[in-house]
């Protein structure tokens, strides 16, 4: 899918009117994960910095936020990083926005919430959060213009995820679906999120409270849905998870604790400020004990706008719009469209196959070096300053910058990073060569995963393996 | 001819003076009229010579008070501001006999009618230079062609460009000309009926959003949330709106700071004027949404230039807010006070659609313990009945409800029928949403009285006498409904001769509608041109 430039013309200077201090939504993105679930690719490379399709992983979100208009962006990350990213020549020439740094310790701890109460100082309106392993050629402006229209506390992005059919290396036996199901709720329009919980944190069976089947009778749940950890969070959210340093997680408390307080009876009654008090007492979400406050200036004048019109957002019922309620979730739902998350080997594997389709590049960098008598198919990528020599045979694969393939190799439906060396009459099927690797002559490799700078002997025979280095193997 | 002369000739004096001192602005229009005048003069003088020789040749025997008044009448009669203005009107009068001297005095007497003739010109001009309105000179038969506004030329291709090229171009004047403000253009969608053709037909699924950027830098995130709600149909009803607005225009004033060398009553007026489109291309403005434009204009432009921001912020943020309080919660409060005398016990009351006014009233009705039961009507494929509906009940009102196709049968239960307006016009019609004017109808036909009402701040002075000139296309998929699994009208594009019409407004004529109860009374239809002139004269 070709994805249409954005042609706007922004006022040259600020005219006065609109200065950074009504902007209406700040970008945030988050690249100081860890990649815990495919340790074997990111213990030397970190997350972000991971290539896809020749681009490092976090210039696809920052690519996608540039897009759709965004001049500054507050990137999270570790020192790490930082120093990548500056090297990079992708992230140099192309990320045009002006990136606001901030780094934080690498010990994992920290998690996305504990991260956006770090930098609550420069938060000054409302936020989109987004995660750097994210790849989409969503049209963004569905997602906030749901936050818009509806006023809303919050609203996400998600996806019907499909099964990845590409083989795994290193995978032993079927895939199991080891990860944990979520359960997502949304109301009959499909639009407003009703429940939201992860199976691990249901113990008994899924209970759904009556207030919540009385004002929504209808209710689809949905399981085979990907979050894309895209989230519009009003201001307010972020001065509540301020005063609350039990929240650690964006996506696995923040968001469940939001739902919930939609149909919670202290944000549905107009009061707000009286139950604040009795509400210390009557929490029971025990450990959040402030409220969250939601109002905006001429509350009144909104009230009798609402008042006067004619919309309702339910029928059948004697409830005003929204139930009267003031905290509202929103999700939009996409079935078509790429929306990848790249937090597992398979997943990357797959982000590999799709994302340089989204763009228009050339296959081939113009600076690489390929021999005439190599047979390289349509759908291969080749980095900047490969040297591919003769009789080779690419098919279906990613080449990174400065690879080196010798004579007679042939490479099907494989991920080779950067600085690899492919000695001659190679055959690498499916399998993901890490930066730095040197495969040995002759070798054969099936579905492995060769980590970062490792060496490959030559006439070595493997299949289906993860080799990495022993001081990988002691990481727990 | 000659009484007119002397009328003339004084008023036409102190004319000429005027002319001659507003000499320089005039300078322009007066050229063009001396231009005319030359060639009326040309025209006419050989006209005149025939008439005049004949003439002469009849009044040959009648004295005249000729030589006198021929004398400085043949001073060339291009320059009547210099001239002593000639006694009285000899110059029609027939001067001399012989015919040696019909040439003369013919001349003279062309001369004087051309003179006469410059000097009513030159009035006109400086009557016209007082009033604004450009007029064709009566000698000049010209037919009158009234000029169209744009929303309602939308099938004429060279006013669409002209409109792209306007929002491209609307710029902030001030040191930089180059900054421009591009609002994006709103594409029409699907197949409009030929009938309705010069109006806008959006779909919903294709919001102005998408051209915009996501961070909305060009446009105040207010007015863009604004605008998708109107888009949505989230804020719906003229009361609503226009709250909603003002609402949205109270953020854009708080957050507004002058420019350097800018005054704020000159340039927030300019910045308005974006925003404006951008809403007008979202959904097409109301009228009591323009009627509070321009009063909010007005009052910017009315702040002294030496006020310093601040002040003139919260002198506007609270008036504002007094216009909220007058026109909108108080009028609603001295209409609801009009009509509860309207409404007595036993009534039976029809109610059309949602209108917040007329539910207002209804409730104050209830509150003042009248029994009265309603009856709810309600249409496709708004439906807003249903919102009626529920806050009635809500209430405590005993309601019936039917669809606007069953109005025949039910009318005759009927005591009196309530409508709502979205404005008046002002030659009398009544604005709202469609059905109105069949629901006043079919009342009429059952001898029902039909009383509207409508806050003054609706009033338009537009006039319109039918529904076609001036509306507004809704989307054409809401017509589309799903029934037993079946979307009849799914693939309504690929049929070519098929076009769904989504009207929103009709117009009902005063004839349907028995009285109008406004915030200043109760009045009959007719008077609404009355009250629209006292309303100006106020201003």
């Amino acid at each position: 899918m070709r994805l249409p430039l954005l042609s706007f013309q922004v006022a040259a200077d600020q005219q006065g009117s609109l200065t950074a201090d009504i902007m209406e939504l700040q970008a945030v993105l988050m690249a100081a994960g860890g990649g815990s679930r495919m340790t074997d690719l990111t213990y030397n490379t970190p997350k972000p910095m991971l290539p896809v399709g020749n681009k490092p992983l976090m210039w696809y979100p920052l690519n996608l936020l540039e897009r759709v208009g965004f001049e500054e962006v507050i990137v999270i990350t570790t020192k790490e990083v930082q120093k990548m990213m500056v090297t990079d020549p992708k992230m140099k020439v192309d990320v045009k926005m002006k990136l606001d740094v901030v780094c934080i310790q690498e010990d994992g701890d920290m998690g996305t919430a504990d991260a956006l109460r770090h930098i609550q100082q420069k938060i000054k309106t409302d936020v989109l959060v987004v995660s750097c392993d994210l790849i989409t050629d969503v049209a963004l402006h569905e997602v906030v213009d749901l936050f818009r229209a509806h006023n809303a506390t919050l609203a996400m992005l998600m996806s019907n995820a499909h099964e990845f059919t590409e083989t795994v290396p290193g995978q032993k036996g079927k895939k199991k679906t080891a990860e944990q199901r979520d359960f997502v709720g949304v109301d009959q329009s499909g639009k407003r999120l009703l429940f939201m919980a992860n199976e691990a944190d249901l113990e008994d069976g899924l209970s759904i409270r009556k207030s919540i089947m009385r004002k929504h009778p209808r209710m689809h749940i949905k399981t085979g849905l990907v979050d894309a950890h895209l989230y519009c969070l009003k201001k307010a959210v972020v001065d509540f998870l301020a005063d609350n340093k039990s929240i650690s997680s964006i996506r696995g408390e923040l968001v469940p604790y939001l739902v919930r307080k939609q149909f919670s009876k202290t944000t549905s009654s107009p009061k707000i400020k009286d139950d604040a008090e009795n509400q210390n007492q009557k929490t029971n979400d025990g450990s959040t004990n402030h409220e969250l406050l939601i109002s905006s200036r001429d509350e009144p004048l909104l009230q009798l706008a609402q008042e006067r019109s004619c919309w309702n957002d339910h029928r059948g019922d004697m409830s005003e719009a929204y139930h009267g309620g003031k905290l509202r979730c929103y999700v939009h739902i996409i079935d078509q469209g790429l929306c990848c998350r790249v937090n597992t080997l398979a997943a990357y594997i797959e982000a590999n196959r799709l994302a340089p389709k989204l763009f228009e590049e050339p296959a081939v960098h113009p600076s690489a070096v390929i021999s005439e008598r190599c047979q390289m198919g349509s759908d291969s990528i080749i980095g900047a300053l490969c040297q591919v020599a003769d009789k080779t045979s690419i098919k279906r694969s990613t080449l990174g910058n400065s690879t080196t393939v010798k004579e007679k190799v042939k490479v099907t439906n494989s991920i080779i990073m950067h600085g690899v060396t492919i000695e001659e009459g190679c055959n690498i099927q499916g399998s993901v060569i890490c930066s730095n690797a040197v495969i040995g002559r002759g070798a054969d490799l099936k579905y492995c995963l060769v980590g970062n700078g490792q060496r490959i002997e030559p006439e070595a025979e493997r299949t289906n393996e993860v080799i990495v280095g022993t001081d990988q193997l002691m990481e727990i | 001819m000659a009484d007119s002369g002397v009328t003339d000739e004084p008023g036409s004096k102190d004319d000429g003076h005027r002319a001659k001192t507003e000499g320089k602005e005039l300078t322009k229009e007066e050229k063009q009229r001396l231009r005319k005048e030359k060639k009326q003069q040309k025209k006419n003088k050989e006209k005149k010579d025939e008439k005049a020789s004949q003439e002469s040749e009849k009044k040959r025997n009648r004295e005249e008070k000729p030589v006198s008044a021929a004398a400085p009448a043949s001073q060339p009669p291009t320059q009547p501001s210099t001239q002593k203005v000639p006694a009285p009107a000899p110059v029609p009068v027939p001067v001399s006999e012989t015919p040696a001297l019909a040439d003369k005095p013919a001349k003279s007497k062309a001369e004087l009618k051309a003179e006469r003739r410059a000097r009513q010109e030159a009035e006109r001009a400086s009557k016209q230079a007082s009033t604004s309105k450009p007029k064709a000179p009566p000698s000049e038969l010209q037919p009158v062609v009234k000029r169209l506004p744009e929303h309602v030329q939308v099938d004429n291709p060279g006013v669409l460009k002209k409109l792209a090229k306007k929002l491209e171009r609307q710029q902030t004047p001030g040191c930089n000309a180059a900054t421009n403000v591009k609002i994006p253009l709103r594409s029409d969608y699907g197949y409009k009926v030929s009938l309705f053709s010069h109006l806008h037909q959006y779909s919903r699924k294709a919001p102005l959003t998408q051209q915009l950027s996501i961070p909305s830098t060009v446009i105040h995130p207010a007015i863009v949330r604004l605008g998708l709600q109107y888009s949505q149909g989230i804020v719906a009803g003229s009361n609503a709106r226009s709250v909603a607005l003002l609402h949205a225009f109270r953020q854009v004033i708080r957050d507004y700071t002058t420019p350097p060398n800018e005054e704020l009553s000159r340039d927030l007026v300019n910045k308005l004027k974006p925003y404006i489109s951008f809403l007008n291309q979202c959904r097409p403005l109301s009228a009591s949404m323009g009627n509070a434009i321009k009063y909010i204009k007005k009052e910017i432009s009315n702040i002294p230039c030496q006020c310093k921001e601040e002040e003139a912020k919260s002198q506007l943020l609270s008036s504002i807010k007094c216009y909220i309080d007058e026109k909108i919660i108080l009028a609603a409060k001295a209409i609801a006070k009009s009509s509860i005398e309207k409404i007595s016990n036993g009534d039976v009351i029809l109610v059309y659609g949602c209108s917040s006014l007329v539910n207002h009233i209804l409730c104050e009705a209830f509150e003042k313990n009248i029994k009265f039961r309603v009856i709810v009507v309600d249409s496709r494929p708004r439906l807003e009945g249903r919102e009626a509906l529920r806050r009635l009940v809500q209430r405590g009102i005993s309601c019936t409800y039917v669809l606007i196709s069953a109005v025949s049968y039910i009318l005759p239960e009927v005591s009196k029928v309530f409508l709502g307006a979205h404005a008046l016009l002002a030659n009398g019609y009544v604005m709202s949403r469609v059905g109105t004017s069949q629901i006043a109808l079919v009342a009429k036909a059952f001898n029902v009285p039909v009383l509207v009402c409508c806050e003054t701040y609706k009033f338009c002075e537009r006039v319109q006498t039918d529904s076609f000139v001036s509306n507004e296309l809704d989307d054409p998929d809401d017509l589309i409904v799903t029934r037993k699994g079946k979307t009849q009208l799914e693939h309504w594009q690929d049929v070519p001769s098929l076009g769904l019409l989504n009207l929103v407004y009709d117009v009902t004529p005063p004839d349907f509608v028995d009285l109008v109860i406004t915030d200043l009374g109760m009045i009959p239809c007719t008077s609404v041109p009355v009250v629209l002139r006292v309303k100006n004269v106020d201003q």
